[in-house]
């Protein structure tokens, strides 16, 4: 849900007015932006900034020298920074600042493990320090500061090239005593009004900037959240992109606006060399791309980039990959892999702001086994807390909360609730009352409790970036805490960029206070605590032995390893179905996954055509949820006629029997941070083809999805990329295998292609809910490349709880194929589990018919496989091997 | 790997109380049984192959049908049997076999999944029975007062038929008789017309003459000479600016700097209209004037009376005649109305026309009317919202007297028009049952009556122990 406007009768009279898109004129461009503005006016030209070298100080793994600004002689403190897996931090701040910088806390895993850095050259204007391996080095230029890292002859980024290094130091306002006046004050320095909100700006001015310059770079991607292309395009003469968690409502497509969370990540892709740079900073900041090839032709390309924060300091951490997996590996060492999601979290969620009522929740749930589709998730929005008090149930439509969850119980079913972070101000509410007893609400300037005005009228804000606050919250989510819950429900938070329906950009105020610090420099951080504080809870809950799952809508860096994300509120249209692509696959480039769009669309009502092709959209995409705003008709899969319910059945029918697939791969990215939803260009790097591709995509390597998104479409025309790579496409019937050409199609279905080469394990006897399905058996599909071999895994796991984790209880095997011999291999020996799970049935793809297939045993023993060869697909299919799917087993063909 | 039973041994009861043992592959009905041979190839029963009869239930599915796979989850397209004895058999996908959930009130869905299920089918076959025997006293009851209600309806319709058809003739004669006193009324109305006429000229020239006196007892009031003199008049600003002009004034009277008395008589029909006198302002406007005079009215109340005496009563019974027919063509409307609605085919409806029906919830209190409108009205007060005006039966097709449409009733903000269906079932009552918002601003209401019951069937309640023979 959204809000937008500057409390809440305007909201509805907006409401009313319906408005097609969102009102811009209550979000800030640069110029509205105080910073940005005199940021942005700064041109590219000679940095006032000189490196003092001879204050440099070296120890083992950090280098500090200082800088100084010569036209006001205020000094920096620069640090530098080798860290392990071919990373380099660089760190800005003031010497000796009025008072301290706020540093992000809690995004970093740790602190980063660094390497010795040493100096190996120096003169009277650079310094040159050895990055390690590879030539690379880092090399300090005195005067103008900049800093060039070179590999070999080739630079690979240049930071302050173009002089934009700007840092606004603290300083006393002019009427105090302490001022001492030498600099001119710009307009909105000390005070700025945004429509009707003043921001105080009590510390004055305290922005940073610093530009950085990707020479052979043409192709940039990254900084979610934007409803934008996935290559990030160039803002000359327009607005930067923003990174600023506001919830908007009504967002509008190809805009650099900010939406609901932020992720300071950018990522260079070119043939020669992948990187990443990590801009650590939560305050509001915009972000200027700047390309030299716009438009032209011949020359060297080169990609400038520029960040402008509004506070905090300059702390950056530069990836240097050189391969796409190897960027995402740096970045995974330093904020986290993806948390592992309980499988039913991967399957079908279905929610609708909202389902009236516990006879409700009971009926669409009979829908789906009345109409024989699977789902493992019913979501209850903010309609089911009694007066939107969080954490209770309204008393006349959900008066017996138990006895709904057992009944999801019964049918192995799950539900989610949301709970958000506004709490209703209340002195009957009792969240409310330990929240201000405890004194852990967010103040206003002035110091008292900060309110304003969401979902319940006046509400007060929790703080969550106070570690104490978040554990008392996490343990409200205990059983005896939260009445009416139980074990198979799990938690939606929504609103917590914070949406303040009346405050400035629809959010809090940047001069409220988390303790000492401004909202101002925590604000892109909120989301994330709110998430953290939720998932804690629920592990919490179950004393540490459940893996938690937890929905968020605002997001930071770091937001992976508490749980999933969607894309907010979107809408009933084909732009915003097609835009789902670009938006989760920029997530899943800086680490966050569990990404997803809702299905159908928020706002407005579906054609049944496009609310098929969502399915068949989201059926592929890693968080797969339909969602409905209030006041939309009714659109659970079975109302718009059998044709499209069978449809929308077997969309979800083909999720639910690649959830071994996509389990997997969720194991895989939690303990790599490889992204489950991935660009062609991460897979095929140097396929410069690849690079602008934003409607189709890979689920982890092997899968190839182009959705159909367009209104009418028969067909869709597929890029295959690879070279003699074989793709085998999933018809309703069968596959077929096609050279790896652009080819058209026809389409009733989902056009989803398996890379030549790879094996995927699915569970082909799909049931209502992933939870039944946990004992099936696997069906192994064997696509060979034109060498005639393949590979693939199987993760098996107990797909809720710790136990991978903690007690290593899991089976992850190495499927392989080659020269006529499939095996299955353990890749981890150290592990156990046991499962009831067996191979049914293998399928090979392109080959020729053997004359006999044997089954060899890990005790020696060795049995004649059945098979079948259709001829005119070329597919083999072994007829029920039996073996356990956690056995050593080798099956030859002849 | 999951252990596989082939055959099932079923013991149950048929109808005589005797035991009997049927032997058959898990999952297939005895409907079926023929094409499950055991020891002979089973042909998968699309006939697309065949295959030998160990690989029945083997738990692989090698039939594209699914038939080979009855009792186990193999083939996505599968489907179970369970016999449910004392209960009803039902057929349920074979993805439910083994998933942990209990479908099969006699427990045969579970044989193999840990699963603790009981058997629940003597319960639910005695808990249906009994819900059967209601349903069919109900039934039976309601369908005896529909036969009723169908009676009530043929009867009233005849009559309003009857009726029209009656008043049709009354109608006519009715017609006849207004038209005769119209031409009685106009020639009584005659000599009355006239003489307001006449009169009615005399007193327009009356007036004229006094207007005449009073306007040129005005102007010599007025009359002024200077500019500075008429500047004092705002009233006659012609930029209506709230200041008259010197250049206005001047303009006023002809350009010239002052006037006599003969050149203010060419200058006062421009002023004269706006002219306000400075002691007589109130008494300015000639028609207020010229209404209160009372000599002339009193006059005219004596012709007019003489004359209206004899139209009179001419006039009030060709109203009376006119008012009869009007009413009697309304009457005629409202039942010609009334006998053009649905009532369903043996007109069982009917007596839910020009009915309210209201149901009182914890916030509000619904009223449906029949075939007019349905409203919700707050319990504490608050305006009445329209749910729908009566829009069509729209129930299924081969019976759609079960549901009503209303539509068109109040917006909603960002939404549709409100509109309720309401679902009619067989009761003894005529009730509204419940009512619901399933989606916004799209209603759902619950209402009993006998005029859908159906006419029972043969009131043999035990027909489970048939089924399966």
């Amino acid at each position: 849900m959204a809000a937008s406007c500057d409390s809440l009768l305007p909201l509805i009279l907006l409401l009313c007015l319906s408005a097609q898109a969102v009102d811009r004129s209550n979000f800030k461009t640069c110029d509205q932006s105080a910073f940005c503005k005199h940021q942005r006016e700064l041109k590219p030209g000679q940095s006032p900034y000189r490196a003092l070298l001879d204050t440099l100080e070296l120890s083992d793994s950090r280098l500090t020298l200082q800088l100084i600004n010569d036209n006001n002689k205020v000094r920096l403190l620069l640090e530098l920074y080798r860290l392990q897996g071919n990373m380099t931090r660089v760190k800005i701040n003031e010497l000796k600042p009025l008072k301290p910088r706020y540093e992000v806390p809690d995004v970093l895993i740790s602190d980063p493990i660094t390497e010795a850095l040493s100096v190996v050259a120096q003169d009277e204007n650079s310094l040159v320090l050895s990055l390690g391996g590879k030539d690379q080095r880092l090399i300090v230029s005195a005067q103008p500061f900049r800093l060039d890292i070179v590999e070999g002859p080739q630079v690979l980024m240049s930071l302050n090239s173009r002089g934009l290094l700007a840092f606004e130091h603290l300083r006393a306002r002019k009427d105090t005593a302490s001022h001492t006046g030498k600099e001119e004050d710009k307009p909105g320095m000390w005070e700025e009004t945004f429509k009707s909100h003043t921001d105080s700006k009590p510390n004055g001015p305290s922005s940073i900037s610093l530009d950085f310059s990707l020479p052979g770079v043409e192709h940039v991607y990254g900084i979610p959240e934007h409803a934008d292309t996935l290559k990030l395009k160039n803002t000359d003469g327009s607005d930067p992109y923003r990174l600023y968690n506001l919830d908007v409502f009504q967002y509008e497509l190809h805009n650099p606006m900010a939406l609901y969370g932020a992720v300071p990540v950018l990522i260079s892709h070119s043939t020669d060399r992948t990187m990443g740079i990590f801009w650590l900073n939560a305050a509001e900041t915009w972000v200027d791309i700047s390309s030299n090839t716009a438009g032209k032709v011949r020359v060297i390309p080169q990609t400038d980039v520029r960040w402008i924060s509004e506070s905090g300091l300059i702390d950056v951490f530069i990836m240097l990959g050189p391969k796409p997996a190897d960027v995402f590996t740096q970045y995974a060492s330093l904020t986290g892999t993806q948390s592992f999601p309980p499988l039913s979290a991967l399957a079908y969620h279905q929610c609708r702001w909202n389902y009236n009522d516990q006879e409700d929740v009971k009926t669409v749930d009979q829908g789906f086994d009345e109409h024989d589709i699977p789902y493992d998730f019913i979501w209850l929005d903010i309609e089911h807390a009694d007066g939107k008090r969080y954490f209770t149930w309204d008393p006349s439509n959900f008066p017996q909360p138990k006895e709904m969850l057992q009944g999801l119980m019964d049918k192995r079913r799950k539900l989610v609730a949301i709970v958000d972070p506004h709490i209703r101000v209340d002195s009957g509410y009792k969240i409310h009352n330990e929240i201000r007893s405890k004194n852990f609400y967010v103040k206003n300037k002035d110091g008292g409790d900060y309110e304003g005005w969401c979902w319940p009228g006046n509400s007060g804000y929790p703080d969550f970036t106070n570690p104490e606050m978040r554990a008392w919250w996490a343990s409200q989510f205990a059983y005896d805490q939260y009445e009416g819950s139980m074990e198979n429900q799990y938690i939606w938070n929504d609103m917590n960029e914070p949406s303040v329906f009346n405050g400035p950009e629809v959010t809090m105020h940047k001069d409220a206070l988390h303790g000492v610090w401004e909202h101002r420099d925590v604000h892109n951080l909120y989301g994330l605590y709110v998430q953290k504080a939720t998932a804690d809870g629920l592990i919490l809950r179950s004393g540490g032995v459940q893996r938690p799952f937890v929905l968020t809508r605002a997001f930071f860096a770091g937001s992976q390893r508490y749980g999933a994300v969607w894309t907010g509120d979107n809408a009933a249209e084909w732009g915003h179905l097609k835009i789902s692509i670009p938006m989760c696959l920029s997530l899943g480039l800086v680490g966050i996954s569990f990404c997803g769009a809702d299905v159908g669309g928020f706002f407005k009502h579906p054609s049944a055509e496009l609310l098929v092709r969502w399915y068949q959209v989201g059926a592929y995409q890693p968080f797969f949820r339909a969602h409905a705003h209030i006041d939309t008709p009714r659109r659970e899969p079975w109302l718009f006629g059998p044709e499209n319910t069978a449809l929308i059945r077997e969309a979800i029918r083909q999720r639910y029997a690649l959830l071994p697939y996509w389990y997997q791969l969720f194991y895989n990215t939690h303990r790599t941070g490889q992204p489950v939803m991935r660009p062609l260009w991460v897979e095929y790097p140097d396929d410069v083809a690849t690079f602008s591709i934003e409607d189709e995509y890979l689920i982890g390597k092997d899968l190839l999805v182009h959705p159909v998104t367009d209104e009418g479409a028969t067909g869709v025309t597929a890029y295959l990329p690879g070279k003699g790579e074989v793709m085998c496409f999933s018809t309703l019937n069968g596959f077929l295998s096609l050279p790896s050409l652009k080819y058209f199609l026809w389409v009733s279905h989902i056009p989803v292609f398996q890379r030549g080469g790879s094996i995927i394990c699915r569970k082909d006897r799909v049931r209502r809910s992933s939870s039944c399905m946990e004992n099936d058996p696997y069906t192994l599909y064997v696509a060979p490349s034109s060498q005639g071999s393949a590979e693939g895994e199987l993760y098996i796991d107990d797909f809720h709880t710790f136990s991978f984790e903690v007690a290593k209880q899991f089976v992850h095997r190495h499927l392989s194929f080659s020269a006529n011999t499939l095996s299955s291999r353990n890749l981890a020996p150290d592990s156990q589990f046991s499962t009831a799970s067996w191979i049914e049935k293998i399928v090979i793809f392109g080959g020729s018919q053997p004359s006999s297939v044997t089954l060899k045993n890990a005790d020696g023993t060795e049995s004649a496989l059945e098979f079948e060869f259709g001829s005119t697909l070329a597919v083999l299919t072994l007829r029920k091997p039996g073996v356990n799917a956690a056995a050593d087993w080798t099956v030859v063909l002849r | 790997m999951t252990c596989v039973h082939l055959l099932l041994t079923l013991v149950f009861a048929v109808s005589l109380g005797t035991p009997v043992e049927i032997q058959r592959p898990r999952g297939v009905p005895l409907t079926s049984i023929q094409f499950y041979v055991e020891n002979k190839p089973f042909t998968c029963l699309d006939g697309s192959r065949a295959i030998p009869f160990d690989r029945v239930n083997d738990d692989y599915c090698d039939c594209k049908d699914g038939s080979d796979e009855p009792g186990t989850a193999a083939c996505p397209n599968g489907s179970f049997h369970c016999t449910n004895a004392g209960y009803r058999p039902m057929f349920i996908p074979s993805s439910r076999i083994n998933d942990g959930i209990c479908d099969c009130c006699d427990t045969t869905d579970e044989y193999n999944s840990g699963a603790k299920c009981e058997n629940t089918c003597k319960e639910l076959g005695r808990k249906e029975r009994e819900v059967l025997q209601k349903m069919a006293e109900i039934t039976k009851e309601g369908f005896l007062l529909k036969q009723h209600l169908i009676e009530e309806a043929k009867k009233g319709q005849q009559e309003k038929k009857s009726k029209v058809t009656d008043m049709q003739g009354n109608k006519k004669q009715l017609d006849e008789k207004v038209e005769v006193l119209r031409t009685v009324k106009e020639t009584a109305e005659q000599p009355e017309k006239e003489a307001k006429e006449r009169h009615l000229k005399a007193w327009e020239e009356q007036k004229a003459a006094i207007r005449l006196e009073k306007d040129k007892a005005k102007m010599a009031e007025a009359f002024f000479v200077s500019v500075s003199e008429l500047q004092s008049h705002a009233e006659l600003d012609a930029d209506a600016d709230g200041t008259l002009t010197e250049t206005e004034a001047q303009g006023l009277m002809g350009g010239a700097e002052q006037v006599d008395t003969s050149t203010f008589e060419s200058v006062w029909p421009n002023i004269k209209d706006k002219y306000h006198s400075e002691v007589s302002r109130e008494e300015a406007d000639m028609s207020c004037l010229v209404s209160s005079e009372v000599p002339f009215g009193k006059m005219f109340f004596f012709f007019f009376t003489v004359v209206k005496l004899s139209a009179q009563k001419a006039r009030d019974d060709f109203e009376e005649a006119e008012k009869a027919l009007r009413e009697m063509d309304d009457q005629i409307r409202n039942i010609e109305k009334e006998l053009s609605f649905d009532f369903g085919p043996d007109a069982e409806f009917t007596y839910l026309y020009s009915q309210c029906y209201e149901l009182t919830t914890s916030e509000y209190i619904y009223r449906l009317c029949p075939f007019n409108r349905i409203s919700q009205k707050p319990k504490y007060g608050g305006s009445e919202t329209n749910l729908g005006t009566w829009g069509s039966w729209s129930g299924p097709e081969n019976n759609k007297y079960l549901l009503m449409k209303y539509e068109h009733g109040t917006g909603c903000w960002q939404g549709p028009n409100r509109s309720t269906t309401v679902k009619l079932t067989c009761g003894k009552e005529t009730v509204v049952t419940s009512t619901s918002e399933p989606s916004r601003c799209e209603y759902l209401m619950e209402f009993t009556t006998p005029a859908v019951c159906q006419e029972p069937a043969n009131t043999d309640l035990s027909p489970h122990d048939h089924e399966e023979l």
